[in-house]
């Protein structure tokens, strides 16, 4: 198996003739977590949103250990072990989070479409459920309506969910975003917990997370690769503080 | 739900045409499954269709050409009427389902256009007539569904109404089911969040595909017992005007409870019923009624309750 787990050839995307991304050649490191950064309108975004396939590519390819990917529905994706997250905390408000587990574990039940069965019979996976809401601290508001958790809870509850697929690559969209610094620390460290075994790939805007974090930075410019390496090559490099401050001397 | 609560409706159900001119029973059980197959689809899968009166009316229009010219007994009459609505909801569900919000409810009003169009110019339709004199016929070629019982000097059509009431009860059984179901939980998912139910893996079209089906064969249930308790298939089934009444039943009652669109559907049939004198003012207190509710019981009337109660009623 290659090193790389995910790798993309020239990717493009255009907006009705405005290129939000050109020629991005991604590579992400088995085993890594690796950071998308860069300023506002850099195409952090488009890029998740293609990998993801929410968007389809204009030009160019994605591979997900070696596999061509760029034609594959977004849905079809998941089951190949690609899961993300989305900006605003993705749960679903009006389920307890005992069932926003659940609904990413039925699945494998394979008894998603059988409307002639009752309920309870995805009772069963109860206890797995527990145990992925234990694992990100929420096993004592598994029977709460998810409407009435704290941000900081809703986002742990959306990891929980994606690590009940056991994807082999998690693609996070800032999952720090409109946090309060404790909500912070608390995902920062859940993240790195979670990262065993696994590879990540985040869109982020704080930096702090990403020096915690991060083993590998990409930095987008105008939709293109700036710079890449480890967060200290990166953050010393000129084009990049320019990029951030305006000038290399700000 | 409380079972008790199960078991005491069904009882009343069984006793009710000794107390309650059976028809108009049998018209309040018929709207009342109606109103339940559309909320099935726009409360528990976010999906407004206006054209839910294609399936109730298409469906009659079958049920009441197969049975009249063809000897169907009236089980499967009913049978086919419910296939044959099943399958216009996959025709209509197909073309429909990649748009959505107000883009959604056009093309299934457009199409369900097209079936009333059909309805009103096609040769075995009876046009502005409708099919009349549809016979109730024999229940499993045994049980005469159209036999009438004099009890206490009122003469009650009980073999239909017992009929009518144990289709109602099978589809309105089956939709609680759908919604509490696997397939139900993967639906509710993907009404709260659409994108989230992708990136975990669900192909949303084909279940919100599945939902449309279910709920048009049931709303073509509906439309075909409807069709024998009347003897007449109309184009009254097929308008527009039924479509927007199940909205209106359904917002009523209470959108995404399981009794509110009986809730409602009792309430509209009643109130056109009983001021039925009242000629062209029945739409004017409709109206008012409607305007009411949605200011008082935002949620419908069953809705508040459930709240009150902080119950799922």
């Amino acid at each position: 198996m290659s090193d790389f787990i995910l790798e993309t050839k020239n990717l493009t995307k255009e907006f009705k003739g405005f290129a939000a991304v050109t020629d991005v050649n991604l590579r992400v490191r088995r085993g890594y977590i690796h950071a998308l950064i860069g300023p506002n309108g850099a195409g952090k975004t488009t890029v998740f949103n293609l990998l993801t396939k929410f968007h389809t590519p204009t030009s160019g390819t994605i591979s997900f250990n070696g596999v061509d990917i760029t034609r594959e529905r977004a849905a079809d994706i998941a089951l190949r072990g690609v899961v993300r997250s989305f900006q605003i905390s993705a749960v679903f408000p009006h389920l307890t989070p005992l069932e926003n587990v659940r609904v990413a574990l039925q699945r494998k039940l394979g008894t998603a479409y059988h409307f002639w069965k009752p309920a309870s019979t995805l009772h069963r996976l109860n206890d797995r459920a527990m145990e992925l809401l234990d694992a990100v601290g929420l096993s004592d508001a598994a029977g709460v309506p998810t409407v009435e958790l704290s941000y900081g809870r809703k986002r742990a509850l959306e990891i929980a969910t994606t690590l009940a697929l056991e994807p082999e690559l998690i693609l996070l969209d800032e999952p720090t975003q409109g946090m309060g610094a404790e909500d912070v620390g608390r995902i920062t460290a859940l993240v790195k917990r979670v990262s065993t075994g696994r590879t990540i790939l985040m869109v982020e805007h704080n930096l702090k997370v990403v020096s915690t974090l991060a083993g590998r930075v990409t930095v987008l410019q105008r939709g293109a690769i700036l710079a890449e390496g480890s967060y200290d090559e990166v953050s010393g490099d000129p084009r990049v503080m320019e990029a951030y401050m305006g000038s290399a001397h700000a | 739900m409380n079972r008790y609560i199960w078991l005491i409706l069904f009882a009343l159900g069984l006793a009710a045409p000794f107390a309650v001119y059976p028809v108009f029973l049998m018209k309040l059980l018929c709207f009342g499954l109606f109103a339940c197959t559309f909320n099935l689809l726009l409360g528990y899968a976010g999906l407004l269709s206006f054209g839910h009166a294609a399936f109730f009316g298409g469906a009659a229009y079958v049920t009441g050409y197969l049975v009249k010219n063809s000897g169907l007994t009236p089980e499967l009459g009913v049978l086919a009427g419910t296939l044959c609505a099943g399958i216009l909801g996959f025709v209509f569900g197909s073309l429909a389902i990649r748009r959505q919000g107000i883009y959604f409810a056009m093309i299934t009003l457009a199409l369900a256009q097209i079936v009333y169009f059909v309805a009103l110019k096609a040769p075995f339709t009876g046009g502005e007539d409708g099919l009349q004199d549809i016979p109730r016929g024999m229940l499993f070629g045994v049980i005469d569904l159209g036999k009438v019982y004099a009890v206490g000097g009122k003469s009650l059509e009980l073999n239909l109404y017992y009929f009518v009431f144990a289709v109602f009860c099978l589809g309105f059984w089956l939709i609680c089911r759908t919604i509490n179901s696997p397939f139900g939980q993967v639906l509710k998912a993907i009404r709260e969040n659409e994108p989230r139910a992708v990136s975990l893996g669900y192909r949303v079209e084909r279940f919100k595909l599945m939902a449309f089906v279910i709920s048009a064969a049931l709303a073509g249930t509906a439309g075909a017992t409807k069709a024998l308790v009347f003897q007449l298939a109309s184009l009254t089934d097929a308008n527009w005007h039924t479509s927007g009444e199940v909205v209106l039943m359904t917002l009523l009652g209470g959108l995404g409870t399981i009794l509110g669109p009986l809730v409602g559907a009792f309430t509209v049939v009643t109130l056109h019923s009983e001021l039925s004198s009242a000629g062209s003012w029945v739409t004017v207190i409709i109206g008012f009624t409607f305007v009411v509710c949605v200011l008082l019981f935002r949620r419908g009337v069953v809705g508040e309750l459930a709240r009150l109660l902080k119950k799922s009623l």
